[in-house]
């Protein structure tokens, strides 16, 4: 039995990594305007489209699906329970939250002016929610999300408050719902961002690993608790507001692809976070294909469907409570 | 040599480690012993640097434990919780391996990975190296935490009833191992046990506390005796001489 699980450690990357590269291929040329692999090379007009659509649109789903799954998988180790997650834990309210605020006080603020605010506010929401669960002993995980999900609402009615009166509750929904369809060149790049916290996440896994055991452990082998807990929750809050920012939520993202990641491989960041990180643009990937597919020639925001899956999923882990954290 | 100077620990009104001074030596065995509650956990955690301290200081070779930089004080002081233990899916192997982070920040090196396989050995894990933690028996588990402060490789090591848990082949296989550590490597190993004889037959000294403070302390001639384990636990004691070693018998 041992050796197979590590058999499967070792190719696990490889395989979401060829899952990633096919869909890639796949996502580029599937849509409304057909690319001819050949007439790339003799159209003007085929290179346009691709490179300034297809193959951002593609970019921006592969950063922005690894780096949520990313975050998601920082966040329930850091907070021991799987079911903490972006948006799960009001991060993803907070950030929009904080957005809100960039939009209404200072419109004019450059991109990435807006997200240092929405991270700060992603940040500060999320560490309210920590503090909180630390605080209350909770006899059942599940109560640990569901203080989250209550959190973000307070959150996001705050938001709804202001957004209301400044006829902003059509761009909150952009934020809150992730969407692809308007990607093209110049609108993506501040995803690599989210994705070089993501590599920045890979370097200091050990550490995460190390503070996600407890305090103690820890401490004991020289890490700093407070400084590994204040970085991965910055990680998890920057890449929120990057993504939240650039192209909406991913509900739920953060949440499942961990959980399915680390049910198989455990809970060795170091070792399950390339894993994770193409996982979650795989299944980025799929979502948009499907989206652009199913009511074609019109789409379905991947928030909906990632949103919709991630859900269920949720509600499955919750009524199973199949929680290892949970028994601590 | 650990230079423990008046440390005190006191929650709310109870001052459960009172002003107590102490030094440990840089080799040997050297067990606490005493009551529940008489403050052993909270004085090894705050030796340890886990546990603040209200008043008073340690020092490890000249480190104080208290502000010198984490990492250092890592390579010369490990400590084995008596409540260690973490829900995270990790296999043994990972464990221990994480001993060797104050040496090598996640890079393993070839004498880490010597290191690591050693403790191993010496735990007698070789076979449940890729289990995971969550699926071992409480004295596998055990046993998976003690390799990992072995591979930490610390000239000082803590152990906080290392023997929860654990049969009679393995305790008593734990403590030879400590023993050995002791004399062949030269190692400080300082436990906390309930079990009076264990710590009778393999240390060098016994600390004995009570109420927050020491009350006895010596080798064990002068410790295990009817009188000092009568004062320390309240509670009469036979002490024999069996083998050479003095028994304690308190069963009746
Ligand atoms: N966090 C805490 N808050 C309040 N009191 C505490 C706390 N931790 C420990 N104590 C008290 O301090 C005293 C000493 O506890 P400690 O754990 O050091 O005892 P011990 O000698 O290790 O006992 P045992 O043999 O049961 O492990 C106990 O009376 C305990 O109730
Ligand atoms: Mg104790």
């Amino acid at each position: 039995m041992a050796p197979q699980r590590s058999t499967v450690a070792a190719a696990a990357p490889w395989v979401a990594a060829a899952a990633v590269l096919i869909l890639a291929i796949v996502s580029i040329f599937i849509g409304v305007a057909d690319v001819d692999f050949r007439a790339l090379w003799s159209d003007p007009e085929s290179r346009q489209i691709f490179l300034q659509s297809r193959l951002p649109r593609t970019f921006a789903i592969i950063l922005a699906g690894s780096a949520l799954a990313v975050a998601g998988l920082i966040m329930q180790h850091l907070a021991r329970n799987r079911f903490v997650a972006p948006s799960t834990a009001g991060t993803v309210d907070a950030a929009a939250l904080g957005l809100l605020a960039v939009t209404i006080l200072a419109p004019g603020t450059a991109i990435m002016g807006k997200i240092a605010i929405a991270c700060v506010f992603a940040l500060a929401g999320t560490a309210l929610f920590i503090a909180l669960i630390q605080r209350v002993q909770f006899k059942d995980v599940v109560y640990v999300p569901l203080i989250g999900i209550v959190l973000g609402g307070v959150y996001a009615a705050i938001g709804e408050f202001f957004a209301y009166r400044t006829n902003l509750t059509q761009t909150m929904s952009v934020w809150m719902n992730g969407d692809f369809s308007g990607i093209i060149q110049g609108r993506y790049e501040t995803l690599w961002l989210a994705g070089g916290v993501a590599v920045l996440a890979y370097v200091f896994a050990n550490w995460f690993t190390a503070a996600g055991m407890g305090r103690d452990f820890a401490t004991n082998i020289g890490v700093n608790f407070r400084l590994a807990m204040a970085g991965g929750l910055t990680i998890a809050a920057l890449v929120t507001a990057v993504v939240v920012t650039t192209v909406g939520a991913i509900p739920f993202l953060g949440l499942i692809v961990p959980n399915i990641v680390t049910m198989m491989l455990g809970d060795n960041l170091r070792r399950v976070l390339p894993t994770t990180a193409l996982l979650g643009a795989a299944l980025v990937l799929v979502c948009d294909i499907v989206g652009r597919v199913v009511i074609f020639p019109y789409e379905i925001a991947v928030g909906v469907i990632v949103g919709t899956l991630g859900s269920a999923v949720f509600l499955a882990m919750i009524l199973r409570r199949s929680n290892r954290y949970a028994n601590a | 040599m650990i230079t423990i100077d008046s440390l005190t620990k006191a929650y709310d009104t109870t001052t459960v480690v009172d002003h107590v001074s102490l030094q440990l030596p840089d080799a040997g065995v050297t067990s606490l012993i005493g009551p529940n509650g008489a403050g052993k956990s909270t004085l090894l955690s705050m030796v340890s640097r886990i546990l603040g301290a209200d008043a008073g200081s340690v020092s490890v070779e000249g480190l104080d434990v208290f502000h010198a930089p984490s990492k250092d004080v890592a390579k010369k002081l490990s400590i084995l919780r008596q409540d260690a233990h973490t829900t995270a899916r990790i296999t043994v192997q990972e464990l221990v391996e994480f001993g060797r982070y104050p040496h090598s920040r996640g890079r393993l090196t070839p004498e880490c990975r010597a290191a690591v396989a050693e403790a191993l050995q010496y735990c007698d894990l070789v076979e449940l190296a890729d289990r995971p933690i969550h699926q071992l028996s409480g004295g596998q588990r055990q046993r998976a935490y003690v390799a990992m402060v072995l591979a930490q490789d610390t000239r000082y090591v803590l152990l906080d009833e290392p023997l929860n848990n654990l049969d009679m082949v393995h305790a008593t296989g734990l403590m030879q191992l400590l023993r050995r550590l002791a004399d062949e490597k030269g190692k400080s190993i300082v436990l906390v046990l309930h079990d009076v004889n264990y710590a009778s037959v393999y240390s060098d000294r016994i600390i004995a506390m009570r109420h927050g403070a020491v009350v006895h302390d010596g080798p064990p001639e002068t410790v295990i005796t009817e009188h000092a384990l009568g004062e320390v636990y309240d509670m009469e004691f036979s002490v024999h001489t069996l083998n050479g070693d003095r028994i304690a018998a308190y069963f009746r």
